[in-house]
């Protein structure tokens, strides 16, 4: 194992490339992710501007047509969920942080890790090359519904939707390697010490996170091995005329589908987990109630995946059942958000840019979960389904893992990633550029949706007779420049810092995890000797302590004295 | 003053309607709490010199009341929200009503078509009555659709009605709407068809009886 040979020199191309640190790797699924993010975010711009001013050649691009747009549609929306999402969200922070907080020297497989990014680059340069095909990339819609994704001659793409399923599917293969490393390293090589229960929420989150991708993704893997054949060995497994039914495959994709929205969500909450006790200066309220109320997303999370379908076709008596389990969804996600509320009660709060950001992430995050509560009401989603009101309810719930715990996430541990502190005054502008117009973006779609405008429409005009929808998009668009503008500061400061930042000390935030009782940035190796774990990992504000922080790895005083 | 639905134009909008507004109620009610809870303990405990937090780590049934009776609350709003929402989903897509006349709906790249029995009283025969992207409803009427693809994925469509229904190929479905409201409103298609899936739009006509004659056999005619 890498772990053993920690001490020794090694290659330029071993250290940096091929690694097998788990880091490295972080860092470069971090560091793809974040292209990614500009790319996916440069799509949404070409999409914002045509939908404010139609028709308009868009700066920096050109005329928009429908075609090119729907090609947008369906990459940014499979960009920001399968190359940004889970990329930063589970292989750059799981990878960073798993090994450091349970207090091992590397994950459990390193050699399976450097193949789960090399697979993920590999997915990566499949997905944007469909960009360069004849016919562009896939036009039929991130969630590839057959028999437009199955029939080439219905969607006029060939290249674009072969190349985009095979990206998919490496991009799965990738998250399975890892999610099977975070899942043994999470369990199995915690720190002498360290009970389950001591574990910090993060690793909780990633791990329930990784299980339910490896328990979710199977059927999908199998759903677009079919839908590959489909196209080119002309199977017929989703086309009706040769006996093939296209329901089975929104089913397949669902069941993955859903689940997928949890993979993405529990990581986020998971990095707000850590911080809000560290600039609260206050245990996390509710640690085991937390953790069971994960378990119990994860569970629950496998048997909603029909609410995406009321309309779609199914048994329309199989409505109710869905809508019952989507809405108890409810019930474990209010526990742990309204815990991480309660943990602020009588804190001493800091408003440094992760906890600006955290406290965004919760207050966005609420608008995402009761919105969802209209669209999981069967009746409520037969208006609902398909429109801009769905468009503005999964923003809302997906940006606040994806953007907002992102942001929290790397300027909380940029000091241990990098052994330099991100500047502070460039991070609250970065935070209220973006918190503001995310809202400025997303609050006029709800009213779109309303008006009945449905999704993925290249040309608003044919739609202005359902009410204000040109005001509406205009204004939405004002927000989504903003937002990319707002984006900014954050790149002047991510490189900015890594050459002029304060020198970072080992715990420049008094935290309590073991990922802060080591050097920033961390050596090869990470731990040496390996950490002893003595408590919990939110032991802040202890009555009888004189300092407000109690580090896991502290030594209980009394064998100190002896 | 903002108008933020269509026109109810059918006999189960209102029920659509009061759903949403049911639990638009409901949620609000939650998320202006939790959002004033979330900003006021953020501001009323920000740091101040000389005071410390206090150490609540929340592991008593006793201090876990604070998240479980709410979120008990929650429960009881969810089987409050599902308990209005079951006869409404009853009513609008398991419980077919006994129909007065029927129509067979066609999607297909780009355009909804139409077929009206002709004077046989059965769709798909000779005398049928024809009409693309134009749909004539007399008002009142409980009309029972059949609703069909020839290609990919649609979905019919109509705010006003509050109807929408994906068309799969290879497959049937049935249906009901009673427009209640004289006019004309948009169909539009809500799923994802192709290059041309925004123009995929049509008109619902909801005319008076002697209107509706009328249109049916200038179209008969034509």
């Amino acid at each position: 194992m890498a772990a053993s040979a920690h001490a020794e020199k090694q290659s330029f191309l071993r250290t940096y490339i091929f690694s097998t640190d788990h880091k490295t790797i972080a860092k470069q699924y971090m560091l793809t992710g974040l292209v990614m993010a500009l790319i996916g975010g440069l799509l949404a711009y070409v999409m914002r501007m045509q939908l404010a001013a139609p028709h308009q050649p868009v700066p920096g691009y050109g005329p928009v047509y429908p075609g090119p747009y729907n090609a947008m549609t369906t990459m940014h929306g499979t960009i920001m969920i399968f190359w940004v999402a889970m990329p930063v969200l589970l292989g750059g922070f799981g990878n960073f942080l798993i090994p450091l907080m349970v207090g091992t020297r590397d994950m459990a497989f390193p050699r399976l890790n450097l193949l789960s990014y090399w697979t993920f680059f590999l997915s990566t340069v499949v997905l944007l090359s469909s960009f360069f095909v004849p016919g562009g990339s896939s036009p039929v819609g991130w969630t590839a519904y057959p028999p437009l994704s199955a029939n080439p001659a219905y969607s006029g793409a060939g290249w674009g939707v072969t190349l985009w399923i095979v990206a998919v599917a490496l991009e799965f293969v990738a998250f399975l390697m890892g999610g099977i490393n975070f899942i043994v390293t999470g369990i199995n090589l915690r720190a002498v010490g360290m009970k389950l229960m001591d574990l910090p929420l993060m690793i909780w989150m990633e791990v329930t996170a990784s299980v339910i991708f490896l328990f979710s993704v199977g059927p999908l893997v199998a759903g677009a091995v079919m839908l590959l054949l489909d196209r080119v060995a002309g199977t017929g497994f989703y086309r009706p005329e040769a006996g093939g039914d296209p329901l089975l495959f929104q089913h397949l994709f669902w069941f993955f589908g859903h689940p997928e929205v949890y993979v993405i969500l529990l990581p986020g909450l998971g990095i707000v987990a850590e911080i809000l006790p560290v600039f609260s200066r206050k245990p996390i309220f509710g640690y085991k109630a937390i953790v069971y109320s994960t378990l119990g997303t994860g569970i629950l999370s496998f048997v909603v995946w029909a609410h995406h379908q009321f309309v779609s076709g199914i048994d329309p008596r199989l409505a109710m059942p869905f809508s019952i389990t989507t809405i108890l969804i409810s019930v474990p996600v209010a526990i742990t958000v309204f815990a991480f509320i309660a943990t602020l009660w009588r804190g001493s709060i800091e408003f440094a840019t992760p906890m600006l950001f955290s406290l965004g992430m919760l207050a966005v995050f609420l608008i995402g979960g009761v919105t969802g509560i209209i669209n999981g009401s069967a009746p409520a989603d037969i208006y609902v389904h398909d429109t801009y009101f769905v468009v503005a309810h999964f923003h809302y719930a997906l940006i606040p893992p994806v953007l907002f715990s992102l942001f929290a996430g790397i300027y909380f541990w940029y000091p241990k990633m990098f052994g330099r502190v991100l500047n502070e005054g460039l991070g609250k502008i970065h935070f209220w550029f973006t918190f503001v117009f995310v809202n400025v973006t997303f609050l006029p779609q709800f009213r779109l949706g309303l008006l009945g405008h449905q999704r993925r429409i290249a040309d608003p005009t044919t739609l202005y007779s359902l009410g204000d929808v040109k005001d509406m998009h205009w204004i939405s668009t004002v927000g989504a420049v903003g937002l990319l503008i707002g984006q900014l500061p954050f790149i002047v400061n991510f490189f900015m810092s890594l050459v002029v930042g304060k020198r970072a000390e080992r715990n420049p935030w008094r935290a309590n995890t073991l990922e802060w009782s080591v050097d920033s940035p961390p050596p090869h190796g990470n731990f040496d000797p390996l950490p002893v774990v003595y408590r919990g990992a939110y032991e802040y504000s202890r009555p009888e302590r004189g300092e407000d922080w109690w580090a896991q790895d502290a030594a209980p005083e009394r064998v100190t004295a002896r | 003053m903002l108008k933020w639905l269509p026109v109810a134009a059918s006999s189960y909008a209102r029920d659509v309607d009061g759903i949403m507004i049911l639990i638009s109620v409901i949620v609000g009610i939650w998320l202006v709490i939790a959002e004033a809870c979330l900003i006021y303990f953020a501001f009323r405990f920000r740091r101040r010199a000389g005071e410390r937090a206090a150490y609540l780590p929340g592991n008593t049934g006793r201090t876990m009341a604070w998240v479980l009776v709410p979120v008990t609350l929650v429960l009881a709003c969810d089987f409050v929200i599902e308990g209005a929402s079951g006869p409404v989903w009853d009513k609008i897509k398991i419980h077919l009503p006994k129909s007065d006349s029927s129509v067979r709906i066609v999607g297909r790249q780009w355009a909804w078509e139409f077929d009206y029995p002709g004077p046989d009283g059965t769709i798909g025969t000779a005398d049928d009555v024809v009409s693309v992207n134009e749909l004539h409803v007399p008002a009142n009427a409980v009309i029972e659709f059949e609703l069909r693809s020839t290609d990919t994925l649609h979905s019919f469509w109509v705010p006003a009605l509050r109807l929408k229904q994906d068309a799969v190929p290879g497959r049937k479905f049935k249906g009901w709407f009673q427009a209640t409201r004289i006019g004309t409103y948009d169909i539009l298609c809500a799923q994802l068809c192709g290059v041309a899936h925004t123009t995929m739009k049509g008109t619902l006509h909801v005319d008076s009886p002697e209107e509706y004659q009328r249109w049916l056999r200038s179209a008969k005619q034509g």
